[in-house]
């Protein structure tokens, strides 16, 4: 059984349905992508599943159904979601915005964890008593990420964490993310519309086309199927 | 010089009720980023909830303890029925102002229903002494709510720096997105912030109706010298509050006093520092200018 399991999941906003039945699956520490033009739900997969907004179908992680639990019931369960466009606590300065990401956490290990990150991204380190909305846009996902490695999830939900970014940060920012998967072994679903940047990274990819998945499979065979680098690789 | 120091303190004694009261704006605006037009009017309603307290043989102090509970009650239940089911306040502004608009006049008539339209006595939670001070006398009750409103601002200061709740109310009022993604239960602690604001109300009530007399429109003024601290020392800032509300009350009271005109028009001190204010320093003299990459 994967770690995540989504089945026939329906989403929209109001009466606008953007979602008509989803099937996707995460193994633990998986990487998966999933690819999709702009419109076409890949924001919305993940907001249904962290539960910030009503989702009806089935998502189970680690054997127990989502449907319906509030965020933070789903973040306790283990599953840390960084939003689009990075989701910055502006007001809080980088130290904060990293303890609250251990809010849902009751063990004393915060301030070691706190010290880890700031290590790891030394930025975040240098700048820990700035308000986190005055840092660079790859600054912020930086913290973005590291704030969401705060509560230790055993999946990470990553919305397009190279929009706005430099060629070089983006690159930066994936590096580094792939390095402290493989040391905690986090899964990761990953949204992008940077589809040769998001194929390395995945280890498998789904593509999303107007709320359904069109095609699935392997990164490494859906880089050389012939509709995908049509339609998203742009080759 | 006596006269001077005697107009003075009565400025003090009545900034630090419009400081308590602005602190629970500041509570409110924080987290809901608006102005809550209901804040005087909660106040009056949980000081009523003292009186009958103290009415039925409690002594006043517990009573007044029992009152703070009652306004987080208040509070913490006016957001669960009438402010949350509007929806996210940074979404739909003007649709939760207006709520709090009407709250003003249902508080306000639920409270002459419950406790009539005849005023009633509160007497002073300090007493009537005096203490004479370089040939000046200052009611105890003055010296008190000064002292009142260091302890509620301290304590307030202490939990949004010190704990991890106050971190997590912070977080809310910057992003309740981010914070709801990463664990925390914002309605709740939206909850919660509505219910210390009306708590925190509860005591300016209480110190402010001996002088009036408890009525319906007991708060009414002071809301809005409340609104001019605030905007004298920013919307989301405590201290902004405390000391805007002092320079407030003190205008209010040595104005009218010493400046030909203002004798007959004793609200427009207030009225004018608002308006200086919005015009050379829009964020207050505290509070913070947004700052925002994107």
């Amino acid at each position: 059984m994967s770690l995540l399991e989504v089945r026939g999941l329906r989403a929209g906003y109001g009466i606008v349905e953007v979602l008509f039945g989803i099937d996707l699956d995460v193994d633990a520490g998986e990487l998966v992508v999933v690819l999709g033009a702009n419109g076409s739900g890949k924001t919305t997969t993940l907001r249904a599943i962290s539960g910030m907004i009503a989702g009806r179908g089935e998502v189970t992680f680690d054997g127990s159904a989502l449907i319906g639990r509030r965020p933070d019931q789903i973040v306790g369960a283990g599953i840390a979601h960084v939003p689009q466009g990075r989701g910055t606590i502006n007001d809080l300065t980088v130290l904060e915005n990293l303890r609250i990401g251990a809010w849902t956490r009751r063990d004393g290990d915060v301030d070691t964890d706190i010290e880890q990150w700031c290590t790891t991204f030394p930025r975040l380190g240098e700048r820990r008593d700035q308000a986190a909305g005055s840092m660079s846009g790859g600054e912020q996902q930086m913290l973005a990420i590291a704030r969401a490695f705060m509560s230790r999830p055993r999946l990470l939900l990553l919305d397009e964490p190279s929009l706005g970014l430099a060629p070089l940060v983006t690159a930066e920012v994936f590096a580094r993310l792939r390095e402290i998967t493989t040391s905690t072994g986090t899964a990761v679903l990953l949204v992008e519309q940077n589809a040769n940047l998001a194929l390395d990274f995945a280890g498998r990819a789904y593509v999303l086309e107007a709320g359904e998945i069109v095609a699935a499979g392997p990164a490494s065979q859906l880089r050389h199927d012939e509709t995908v680098r049509k339609a998203y690789l742009g080759i | 010089m006596t006269d001077f120091l005697q107009v003075l303190f009565v400025g003090i004694g009545d900034g630090a009720i419009y400081a308590m009261l602005g602190l629970g704006l500041v509570v409110i605006y924080r987290s809901t980023g608006l102005l809550n037009f209901a804040q005087g009017e909660m106040a009056m309603f949980s000081t009523f909830v003292v009186w009958t307290v103290w009415d039925l043989g409690v002594p006043l102090p517990l009573a007044v303890l029992a009152g703070m509970a009652g306004g987080f009650a208040i509070g913490a239940l006016v957001h669960q029925v009438a402010v949350a089911p509007v929806g996210d306040p940074h979404e739909r502004p003007l649709a939760v102002v207006m709520v709090t608009i009407g709250l003003f006049v249902g508080l306000n008539g639920l409270a002459q229903l419950i406790w009539g339209t005849l005023d009633r006595e509160l007497p002073p939670l300090f007493g009537t002494g005096q203490v004479t001070i370089a040939g000046v006398a200052i009611g105890w009750q003055k010296i008190g709510a000064v002292i009142v409103l260091a302890v509620l601002a301290l304590g307030f200061w202490l939990l949004f720096q010190r704990t991890g709740l106050g971190l997590a109310m912070r977080a809310v009022a910057s992003n309740s997105e981010s914070a709801s993604l990463v664990g925390v239960p914002v309605p709740r602690l939206l909850m919660l912030g509505w219910g210390l604001a009306a708590a925190v109300g509860t005591v300016a009530g209480v110190f402010t109706a001996p002088g009036r007399g408890l009525g319906s429109n007991l708060m009414q003024l002071t809301l809005i010298f409340g609104f001019a601290a605030i905007t004298l020392g920013g919307f989301d800032s405590l201290l902004g509050a405390v000391i805007g509300g002092f320079v407030v009350g003190i205008a209010s009271s040595v104005v009218p006093q010493y400046v030909p005109g203002f004798e007959k028009i004793p609200l427009a001190p207030a009225f004018i520092l608002i308006l200086a204010v919005l015009l050379f320093r829009p964020q207050g003299l505290f509070g913070r200018q947004q700052v925002r990459r994107v």
